[in-house]
């Protein structure tokens, strides 16, 4: 008897969508053990995961709140993965994009609210843009792997921030400590029904609307798939490849460039130490789960929002320690991802078989 | 005539009742913590002091909620509590300072007390201790104990509350051995075990025989310990984690303020201020003394503690130069609470980065 892995030719819509309900109901059932030694009932704990995060206005608007940063940095993530270019960079890109907004909002002397927003837009979606496009310059021209020039350019621009707020954006009414400035009130994203949910939100899923009318409508959005998939036959069909890889780093970059703005004018009105607490590391598990489309890494940043604002509850009514919560949360993503490896491959017994 | 009489009576002892009930408040406080519980430090050390506090019979089981992320994401959990009817929250980090105040601002009825910050609010008063008293005390003891005049310095991030801790520990040792120099290393985290060791090892190499530092976690001792260096630790009385090498720490003491905290609100004689207690009221302190330091040095660390309480010593009085030779205070000036919390020079000895 031998176990043998092997690749599905096709997998069906059902197994597809299957997978990961499956795949969710068995991480609830271990969760569940692990909340049972605990000695709660999962049941209670559960629905008390839920009620937190979506069961009334205030928590349904932190969940969204949580949410949005996931969703601009896992569409841009999600945008480069298209074309098989791995963007592990999205976490610098939000810091550059929250350094370029802030600029703008204390040191560009704009006053009006409109052209002060326009302007923090374009700022986050340059800096972030142009901060992921070096490694498009170097993948394109050098062939220079993206996946460690991404990676490291986040430490580059978390210590660079750190640089600004310790040194020449530090507020000078501050008594030294390293933040800058409060934005003024013409620098901030609107809030609505008297909770913390802001502009940036709606934004996110504009914004993911748009990527998905130019990824599945228009030629580029074409050109970019086979890219991907086939880089030979693009250049043979006269695609031009290196400047296609810049732009996708670029506005992926870009994208997640303006989760820093939704940040910074939407929550924080200013800059400092954590504007983002791993969110563009979080993108890359959303980008894989959301099976790059848009509309998938909305639902699965929702779903994350859930489990990270209905996380708090187990704290808050058990005292449970954070180390469960983590665990709980990390089992979830174990399984999630875990379904996502029988969906392209099965598994079989043959029987009798011998080696070779 | 008898009856309006009777029903004024009445109604005057009825709000006197009333009056009397909201004086006699009970307290169910919330504390959030920036690290986990079990740091064996700055979150142990507070956590100590919030069960002390549970001790008073008008205080109901409290609740903490731990390793909250400083920033945007701690308005959330400070929010859950307030929801969760807690009428005292303590946030014990500075980074939780624009998100204690926004809440406030949105819950007038609860109170509100932030840790090492300076914003205030009509229902949010700030706390901290003089911990650069003990440090003082603590770099005496380091000034002896070396002898070759190097003492590394292990330091999390170049805020006020650190640099006055490395100043005031270089002007202790300073103060019995002007040879010694002081070298500090940034690690850039609270709370990192490894990051800190790698920091603590790295001074060991350039020849420190004694360690100090300013971590969440007790990983200098241990690096010190494993050496066969001295150290002294900080927060809480760490020397089951060095047993040779421990040779004193700065210690906070958060049960005699919270205590004092959790009376003023149950009596209704609380109001926002900034406390900022120190050696003289039992908020810090140096913890035992190790056997191994030599009577006469114990007996000046006592004699300068006493002095420090009577308030004829002041660790930051002139003349004082900062690193580049210009004079701060002149001869016998004392620093003001002002200056020394924007604290942001290096004085004499230390050798290290800061940023200007």
């Amino acid at each position: 008897m031998k176990l043998v892995i092997e690749r599905r030719d096709t997998s069906s819509a059902l197994l597809h969508f299957s997978a990961p309900m499956v795949s969710i109901v068995v991480a609830l059932l271990f969760a569940g053990g692990l909340i049972l030694a605990a000695g709660i009932n999962p049941l209670d704990a559960y629905r008390e995961i839920l009620y937190e995060a979506v069961g009334s206005t205030y928590g349904l608007s932190e969940t969204l709140v949580k949410a949005t940063p996931l969703i601009f940095a896992g569409l841009g993530v999600s945008l480069a993965f298209r074309m098989q270019i791995w963007n592990i960079g999205a976490e610098g890109q939000i810091y550059m994009g929250a350094m370029g907004a802030t600029w703008v909002a204390l040191f560009s002397g704009l006053e009006n609210h409109w052209l002060l927003m326009i302007t923090m837009f374009c700022a986050a979606f340059i800096c972030g843009g142009l901060w992921a496009g070096v490694a498009g310059v170097l993948r394109a021209r050098w062939r220079v792997n993206e996946v460690i020039v991404t990676l490291m350019m986040n430490y580059i621009a978390i210590l660079f921030v750190n640089y600004l707020i310790y040194g020449p954006w530090r507020d000078p009414q501050g008594f030294n400590f390293p933040l800058t400035a409060q934005f003024s009130e013409a620098a901030r994203f609107a809030n609505f029904f008297d909770t913390r949910l802001h502009s940036g939100f709606f934004l996110a899923l504009f914004c993911a609307l748009l990527l998905y009318l130019l990824m599945e409508r228009t030629v580029w959005g074409y050109q970019i798939k086979v890219i991907g998939s086939n880089p030979q036959a693009a250049r043979y069909a006269g695609m031009r490849t290196g400047v296609a890889i810049f732009a996708v780093l670029f506005l992926s970059g870009a994208i997640a460039g303006v989760a820093g703005l939704s940040e910074v004018a939407g929550l924080q009105y200013r800059l400092q130490h954590g504007i983002s607490s791993g969110y563009g590391y979080t993108a890359i598990i959303i980008a894989w789960l959301a099976r790059r489309s848009a509309l998938g890494v909305i639902i699965v940043s929702l779903l994350m929002g859930i489990l990270l604002v209905g996380g708090d509850s187990l704290q808050m009514l058990w005292q449970l320690p954070i180390a469960f919560v983590y665990a709980f949360q990390g089992l979830i993503l174990f399984f999630l991802l875990g379904s996502d490896f029988f969906i392209q491959y099965r598994v079989k017994l043959i029987k009798g078989a011998q080696g070779g | 005539m008898k009856k309006t009489m009777v029903m004024a009576l009445v109604i005057l002892l009825c709000g006197f009742a009333g009056q009397v009930l909201a004086q006699d408040k009970q307290i169910k406080a919330g504390f959030v913590y920036v690290g986990p519980v079990g740091d064996a430090g700055w979150t142990y050390a507070h956590d100590l002091g919030r069960l002390e506090m549970e001790k008073l019979p008008f205080v109901e089981p409290s609740t903490y909620i731990e390793s909250v992320p400083e920033g945007a994401e701690s308005a959330r959990v400070i929010n859950g509590l307030v929801r969760r009817g807690h009428n005292l929250i303590l946030t014990t980090s500075f980074g939780y300072m624009d998100a204690t105040i926004d809440v406030a601002k949105r819950n007038k009825d609860v109170i509100f007390m932030h840790c090492s910050g300076y914003k205030t609010a009509e229902n949010v008063g700030t706390y901290f201790g003089r911990m650069y008293e003990p440090r003082y005390l603590s770099g005496i003891i380091a000034g002896k104990m070396t002898t070759k005049n190097i003492i590394g310095y292990v330091a999390a991030f170049p805020i006020p509350e650190v640099i006055r801790g490395i100043n005031a520990f270089t002007l202790g040792v300073r103060s019995v051995n002007p040879e010694a120099q002081v070298r500090v290393v940034w690690t850039q985290t609270w709370f990192d075990p490894g990051v800190e060791r790698d920091a603590a090892d790295s001074l060991l190499d350039v020849g420190a025989d004694v360690l100090a530092m300013h971590q969440d976690a007790p990983a200098t001792l241990q690096a010190a310990e494993a050496r066969g260096a001295y150290v002294i630790g900080y927060n809480s009385d760490m020397r089951h984690f060095a047993p040779n090498a421990f040779l004193t720490a700065p210690v906070w003491n958060w049960g005699a303020l919270y205590t004092q905290l959790a009376e003023a609100v149950h009596n209704g004689t609380w109001k926002s201020e900034q406390i900022w207690w120190g050696v003289k009221d039992g908020l810090v302190g140096l913890a035992d003394i190790h056997a191994k330091v030599p009577d006469d040095v114990k007996a000046l660390v006592q004699e300068r503690t006493a002095a420090i309480v009577a308030g004829t010593l002041h660790p930051f009085t002139g003349p004082l130069k900062d690193r580049d030779g210009n004079q701060v205070l002149g001869a016998g000036e004392t620093m003001s609470d002002g200056e020394m919390l924007s604290m942001n020079f290096f004085v004499e000895g230390v050798q290290g980065t800061l940023s200007k």
